[in-house]
C-alpha cells in the first residue's frame, strides 16, 4: 500500500515525544528520589510531628500522635510577635542587600567589562567571604561592632554617640548581619542578568530621549528583573528562618528573637517537638505565600 | 532643542572632526555638511571610519578635535538624548521586553509629545505593520524587525535620521523593497537622512549625494552618476563599480583633451574629464563603455582603439556577459558587453580589438608615482594596517 507510508506517518510523529519521555523520566528518577526520601518524607514526618501530644505520666521530650491541632492555636497566640519580626527583618535585609549589590554587581557586569581581570578578581572578592565559616564572620562582626569594638568607641569618642550606647544585641546590629551574610546571594544573580545586558539597548534609549536614569529605569532594571527575583528570593527566603545573627551568642539579644530561634530553643532546650513542627510548618507557609504574591507581582513569565 | 517635532530637516556640519581611539586614528580632519533634506550616503569599506563618523553625530562617542553643528546649533558637548536625532541601529537594537507598540512610542514618551500611541500606531501604519503591535520584538521577521526600528526612529520626527546599514541583515529581495520604503519615506516626511553602507549599489539606488570614505577621510563627494562617471581616485574608480586603469605619461597636452602614451598605445582623454594634464597620469574607463571588435577597427577621431587582445575568460551574467581581455603591455582589461544576442560575441581565446569613445574615459588625481595602490601589498606595514582595520571592523561590530 503505498498510501500507508502517509497514513501512518501521523502516529510515527506522536510517538517520538512518548519515547522521549520516558528517557526523560529514567533522568529524573534519581532526583525524585531525592526529593522523595529527603524531603518528602521528613515533610510528612514534620506535619505528622506538629499534632503530637506529650505521653501522660511521660518525662519531657517524649510523645505520641494525637491529632492536637491546639498546637497551632498556642503557637500562633505566642510567637505571631516573632514571626512578623522575622518577616519585617527579612524584608528590610533584603532591600538593603538588593540596596547594596545592584551597584556593586552593575560594577563588576557592565563597567569591568572592558577588564577581564578585574572583572574575574572582583567576582572573587564577592564569594570570598565564603572561605571563612559563617559562624566565625558573624562573630567577627560582633567583635567590631561590641560597645568596646573600634567602630563604638571611635563614634563615642567622636561624641557621634552617647557613652551609654550601644549596637549589639539591637534591631539594626540583626538586620546589618543578616543583610551582610546574604549578600553574596543577591550580588550573583543580579551580576549574571547584566554582564548579559546588551548595551546597545542602553544606546538605544539614550538615542530616544531617554535621560540616563530614565534609561536605567526603562531598559536596564527590566532587562536584569530576573536576576534581582532570583537575589531577592535567594535572600529572603534563608533570612526569614535564619537563627543565627539574631541569636544572643551573636548580633541580637532576647528582644530580637526570630521565628528560627524559637524554633531552635524549642527544639533543643525544652525538648518540644510539636511545637517547633508547628512553627516551621507555619513559617513555610508564610514564606510560600509572600513569595507567590511577589513573583505573581513581578511578572515573571519572562523568568526562565 | 528635543522638546518637539522638527518642521523639517536640519543641515548637519562637521567641521575638522578627529576621532581617535587608543592606538589608531578613526577619522582624520573631517569636514562635511549635509544640506537640510538631502538623503546622504556615507560609502565605504568596513573600517574607514563611517559607523565612528555616524556614532560622533549621534552623540553616542565623543570627537577628540572639531564641532558638530545640527541646524547651525553646536551639538558637540550635548548627551545623546538631548540632540534631534534618532538612530536606526545596525543590530535595530529594539527593546525585547516591550511590544513593538510601546518600542515605537517609546521616545514619544519621554519627549511627552501627546497621543504617543496614536502617533505610534500611524508610524507602524507607514510600515505596514500595524498588526504585530502588540507583539514582542522576538517574535518578528528579521525585516519586520528593521521596519520597528525604523519607525520608532521616524516617529520623532528628528531632524537628522542616521542609518547605520540597517538594510545589511535582510536577503537581497527583501533589502531592495526596503531601499524603495525608505526612499519614499523620506520624500513623504522630507527629513535630512545621513545613511552609512558598504553596498555601494545600495548608496547609489538611494542617495541624493554620495560620499567616498577610505581610511577616515572623504575621498569624493557628489552625485552618484557624477561619482560613477567621473571618479577622481582610483579608490572611488575601483569601490564604486569596476574601472580599468591604465598609467601612462602625457605627451600632448590640447586645449580639449590631453594624450597619453601607455606602453606604446596613444590614449586621448577630455581635458576637462583628465585631474591632472602633465607628467604621469592614471586614466581609466568603464567596463560597459568599452566595445568589442574582432577585426581592427579604422582609427576615427573621438574614439580610442586598443589591441590586438586575446579573450581569456568570457562569464556570462544574465544582463551582460563579462569579458577578460589580455592586450599585450597594457595587462587585463575588462569588458562588459550587453547580451543582444544568444550566446557569447566572441569566444575564449578570441583576438579582438577594443575602443571606446573618448568622451567616456576619465583621469584620475592620484600620481601614479606614490606606488601602485591597488596592486597586491605584502610589506609589514601594510599587513599591519591591514590588521588593525580588520580589528576595528570586529570592535564596531562588536
Amino acid at each position: 500500500m503505498a498510501f500507508g507510508a502517509f497514513a501512518t506517518s501521523a502516529p510515527v510523529v506522536e510517538s517520538a515525544p512518548r519515547r522521549r519521555s520516558k528517557v526523560a523520566l529514567l533522568l529524573l528518577l534519581p532526583g525524585i528520589a531525592y526529593l522523595a526520601l529527603f524531603f518528602l518524607v521528613p515533610l510528612v514526618s514534620l506535619v505528622l510531628t506538629s499534632f503530637q501530644a506529650k505521653t501522660p505520666g511521660t518525662d519531657i521530650g517524649v510523645y505520641e500522635y494525637a491529632f492536637k491541632i491546639e498546637n497551632y492555636g498556642f503557637v500562633f497566640s505566642t510567637y505571631s510577635e516573632h514571626m512578623l519580626r522575622s518577616l519585617l527583618y527579612a524584608v528590610v535585609a533584603t532591600a538593603l542587600a538588593l540596596l547594596f549589590s545592584y551597584p556593586l554587581a552593575y560594577f563588576i557586569g557592565v563597567t569591568l567589562r572592558k577588564f577581564p581581570l578585574l572583572q574575574a578578581l572582583s567576582l572573587t572578592l564577592v564569594i570570598a567571604p565564603f572561605f571563612i565559616s559563617f559562624l566565625l564572620r558573624t562573630l567577627a562582626w560582633k567583635q567590631i561592632l561590641s560597645d568596646e569594638g573600634p567602630v563604638i568607641s571611635t563614634l563615642k569618642a567622636l561624641s557621634l554617640l552617647g557613652s551609654d550606647a550601644h549596637f549589639t544585641g539591637t534591631p539594626g546590629a540583626v538586620i546589618f548581619g543578616l543583610a551582610y551574610n546574604f549578600i553574596p546571594f543577591m550580588t550573583l544573580p543580579i551580576y549574571t542578568s547584566l554582564e548579559k545586558l546588551d548595551l546597545r539597548y542602553v544606546e538605544a534609549g539614550s538615542d530616544l530621549y531617554a535621560s540616563p536614569v530614565r534609561t536605567f529605569l526603562s531598559v536596564t532594571l527590566p532587562l536584569s528583573a530576573p536576576g534581582v527575583i532570583s537575589g531577592t528570593l535567594l535572600t529572603f527566603i534563608p533570612i526569614s528562618g535564619d537563627f543565627v545573627n539574631a541569636s544572643n551568642a551573636f548580633l541580637g539579644s532576647s528582644e530580637t528573637a526570630m521565628v528560627g530561634n524559637v524554633i531552635e530553643s524549642q527544639f533543643f532546650t525544652s525538648q518540644n517537638y510539636p511545637i517547633a513542627a508547628a512553627l516551621s510548618i507555619i513559617l513555610m507557609a508564610a514564606i510560600l505565600i509572600l513569595v507567590s504574591i511577589y513573583v505573581r507581582k513581578s511578572g515573571t513569565e519572562d523568568l526562565v | 532643542m528635543a522638546g518637539g517635532f522638527a518642521e523639517a530637516g536640519a543641515d548637519l556640519e562637521l567641521v575638522g572632526i578627529t576621532k581617535r581611539f587608543p592606538g589608531f586614528t578613526a577619522i582624520e580632519e573631517l569636514n562635511l555638511t549635509i544640506p537640510a533634506g538631502s538623503f546622504f550616503a556615507l560609502l565605504g569599506p568596513s573600517g574607514c571610519g563611517k559607523t565612528t563618523t555616524l556614532r560622533l553625530v549621534a552623540g553616542l562617542e565623543d570627537p577628540t578635535a572639531g564641532r558638530i553643528l545640527i541646524g547651525g546649533k553646536d551639538v558637540t558637548t550635548t548627551k545623546p538624548y538631548q540632540r534631534p536625532v534618532n538612530t536606526v541601529f545596525q543590530s535595530y537594537a529594539l527593546f525585547p521586553h516591550m511590544t513593538v507598540l510601546e518600542n515605537v512610542a517609546f521616545g514619544l514618551k519621554r519627549r511627552r509629545i501627546a497621543d504617543p500611541l496614536g502617533k505610534a500606531h500611524e508610524a507602524l501604519r507607514l510600515v505596514e505593520l500595524d498588526h504585530v503591535a502588540q507583539r514582542k520584538p522576538a517574535q518578528l521577521s528579521g525585516g519586520q524587525q528593521q521596519r520597528v526600528a525604523l519607525a520608532r526612529a521616524v516617529v520623532n520626527r528628528p531632524a537628522l535620521l542616521l542609518l547605520d546599514e540597517p538594510l545589511g541583515a535582510l536577503d537581497l529581495k527583501l533589502r531592495r523593497q526596503m531601499q524603495i520604503e525608505l526612499k519614499d519615506i523620506q520624500s513623504d516626511v522630507g527629513l535630512t537622512f545621513l545613511h552609512v553602507t558598504h553596498d555601494q549599489e545600495e548608496a547609489m539606488t538611494m542617495a541624493d549625494t554620495v560620499a567616498v570614505m577610505n581610511k577616515g577621510q572623504i575621498e569624493q563627494m557628489g552625485a552618484p552618476e557624477e561619482l560613477y562617471e567621473l571618479p577622481k581616485t582610483a579608490f572611488v574608480a575601483n569601490f564604486l563599480g569596476q574601472s580599468n586603469l591604465f598609467t601612462g605619461t602625457v605627451t600632448n597636452s590640447g586645449k580639449e583633451s590631453i594624450i597619453v602614451d601607455v606602453a606604446g598605445t596613444k590614449i586621448e582623454v577630455p581635458r576637462e574629464r583628465a585631474q591632472r594634464h602633465a607628467g604621469e597620469v592614471t586614466i581609466g574607463v568603464r567596463p560597459e563603455k568599452l566595445m568589442l571588435h574582432t577585426s581592427a577597427p579604422k582609427p576615427t577621431p573621438g574614439t580610442n582603439v586598443i589591441g590586438p587582445g586575446r579573450v581569456n575568460d568570457v562569464s556570462f551574467s544574465g544582463v551582460s556577459t563579462q569579458y577578460s581581455v589580455t592586450v599585450p603591455k597594457l595587462g587585463n582589461v575588462i569588458v562588459f558587453a550587453q547580451n543582444m544576442v544568444f550566446g557569447p560575441v566572441v569566444n575564449d581565446g578570441a583576438e579582438v580589438w577594443l575602443a571606446w569613445t573618448v568622451d567616456h574615459g576619465f583621469g584620475l588625481l592620484d600620481d601614479p608615482a606614490d606606488g601602485p595602490r591597488f596592486e597586491p601589498d605584502t610589506d609589514t606595514k601594510s599587513i599591519a594596517v591591514q590588521r588593525r582595520e580588520k580589528l576595528e571592523e570586529e570592535l564596531e561590530e562588536a
